[in-house]
């Protein structure tokens, strides 16, 4: 039954080489913890996971929040309260924390969803910046200290996430359910729905659909997978502090995301590792780390207008039709 | 001509007004069921405006509309489209980076239960492949299914348009200016297509093309400056010297 590779049609070929990579990248991340420091590689995954809840609102369905930190952060707070103060298992606190940046969501949304373009960027922003102003004011954030010493604990009460192997496992397996997730919201009747309003928005309502609640849906989905990543981070990194809500981390996402390349999958995975990979290597030296991000983000717009993944895709699909 | 029926859509006293300009003003408005109606006019009479009043992309400042019965006049566009009552786009209105195919099977998602759905592979919306693919027959873009809808040729994207728009198998057609940036030979295949989809269902098309309309239309409506001027048949409105004046007579022959 099986054709040879040469007589499969070009989207079952497709497929398969997908499968290949996605394969290749698995076992890439399993080993990987025995050549690199696992916390940056926790680092990079839990900010992969973002960018990428960040790149399912503005690659698939056009939407530009500046304010994502609010769900990132605000889960961060949420889990780590949960965790320290009620004394919750992680896994339960990572996952309040995602519901928690969920219905942050379905606020933020639901007032920012009415307008469009810039005015949408403008509320996300506006309302991030409240949100920060709140976690700066109210006393569980515990101010500029932030939640600090956050007990890592047991998972599910049997495997002790102390130890570095142990807690990367458990951050991968969060960061590939999270990247299913995506994979499967852009791949499902609904994406395709989002995407036929990214293209043209009167005519998906002019054919019956009520925009706005696809819209919201893919907010509020947005909002808990990167609440899903915050939680994870503040379980990683045993902290949550103001810097994980404040406007330079909406920023950050966004930067991660136009690097790798919007509207791909895999883009915002090597956004974040080339922004947290220069971030981690050139703490130490003189060079300031932010010029260099700069400079690498300019080059990038001028350059590659679809990304580092998304000139590196257009490359091979030229070369496979050539 | 059949028997006169009931109006499938009514308009009464519909105004609209924008900061002080009136772009419409006072327009009643009735379409009978089945008819091929043509709303015309010259350029900024405000057809457009009546047009998005009609679906309801635009509020009225007041005035009322009943399609079927029901009274329209607060619904939001896509409710409307729901009732059967479903418009096209002066600029044409495909999704651009979707195939041929996808943007017939987007359409048919809704009415299938298809569209929520984000926890299932698209491969279910393969069930829509059939229907969708007669459609696509139906307007002649059959070799054409698999291509992105931007590379189609300007004619062929409105033929999609009318492939898209019938998925929704809707009772009455608002079409807004569907020939407009043809050529002849596209003008002829459209037609084509207008008359064969008018059969058993309403059709109000705003139009420019005159030659269009007096082969299609069975009532002709004429706006000029946000008033209606004349209405009846294209004979009789063709010869009303207002409309000459108005229109006919700077830009017919």
């Amino acid at each position: 039954m099986n054709a040879d590779a040469g007589r499969l049609s070009p989207a079952s070929r497709l497929r398969r080489s997908t499968l290949a990579f996605a394969a290749v990248s698995i076992v890439a991340l399993l080993v990987a913890p025995f050549f690199l420091y696992p916390v940056f590689l926790m680092s990079v995954l839990c900010f992969a996971l973002f960018a990428c809840a960040f790149n399912l609102l503005i690659g698939y369905v056009g939407l530009l929040s500046f304010g994502h930190a609010t769900f990132f952060g605000g889960a961060a707070y949420i889990t780590a309260h949960a965790v320290k103060v009620w004394g919750w298992e992680p896994l339960s606190g990572i996952l309040l924390g995602a519901v928690g940046a969920g219905v942050l969501g379905v606020i933020v949304g639901a007032l920012a969803i009415r307008r469009q373009g810039i005015y949408f960027a403008m509320i996300t922003l506006a309302l991030g910046q409240m949100f920060a102003f709140i976690c700066l004011q109210v006393p569980f954030t515990h101010g500029e200290d932030g939640i600090q010493g956050v007990p890592r604990g047991h998972l599910l009460g049997l495997i002790d996430l102390s130890g570095p192997l142990a807690m990367y496992y458990v951050t991968l397996a969060i960061f590939l359910i999270g990247f299913f997730a995506i994979w499967r919201i852009v791949h499902s009747p609904f994406g395709n729905i989002l995407k036929a309003i990214r293209e043209n928005e009167r005519r998906a309502i002019s054919l019956g659909y009520r925009v706005d609640r696809y819209k919201l849906g893919a907010f509020v989905m947005s909002a808990s997978l990167a609440g899903l990543a915050g939680g994870t981070k503040a379980i990683v990194f045993q902290f949550a502090t103001l810097t994980d809500v404040q406007w330079q981390m909406s920023g950050e996402v966004i930067l991660m995301t136009l690097l790798g390349g919007i509207g791909t999958l895999v883009g915002p995975v090597v956004g974040a590792g080339l922004v947290i990979a220069l971030q981690n290597y050139l703490a130490a030296s003189d060079f300031p780390v932010t010029v260099l991000i700069g400079i690498i983000f300019v080059i990038c717009v001028l350059l590659f207008r679809r990304g580092i993944a998304g000139e590196a895709m257009a490359f091979l699909r030229r070369r496979a039709a050539g | 001509m059949m028997v006169e029926t009931q109006p499938i859509l009514s308009a009464s006293g519909l105004t609209m007004e924008f900061r002080g300009f009136v772009a419409v003003k006072d327009v009643s408005l009735s379409v009978t069921e089945g008819s091929v109606h043509a709303l015309i006019g010259p350029n900024g009479a405000g057809k457009t405006t009546v047009f998005n009043l009609l679906t309801k992309f635009l509020t009225p400042t007041r005035g009322r509309i009943v399609f079927r019965g029901d009274d329209i006049s607060r619904l939001k566009p896509a409710e409307v489209a729901r009732l059967g009552l479903v418009r096209s786009f002066q600029i044409s209105a495909v999704f651009s980076h979707l195939t041929v195919l996808d943007n017939v099977r987007v359409a048919l998602q809704r009415p299938a239960g298809l569209a929520t759905q984000f926890w299932r592979s698209s491969d279910v919306l393969a069930a829509l492949d059939a229907r969708a693919l007669e459609l696509i027959d139906a307007v002649g873009l059959s070799e054409y299914a698999d291509l992105p809808a931007v590379e189609l040729a300007y004619g062929r994207k409105r033929a999609l348009e009318i492939a898209t728009t019938l998925a929704l198998e809707p009772t009455m057609l608002l079409l807004d200016e569907p020939m407009a940036g043809m050529g002849h030979e596209d003008i002829g295949r459209i037609s084509e297509l207008i008359r064969r989809i008018a059969k058993g269902r309403t059709v109000l098309m705003v139009e420019h093309n005159l030659g269009v309309v007096a082969d299609l239309c069975d009532r002709v409506t004429v706006l000029a400056r946000g008033e209606i001027l004349a209405d009846g048949s294209y004979e009789s409105v063709s010869a009303d010297p207002r409309v000459r004046e108005a229109y006919l007579g700077t830009e017919h022959e």
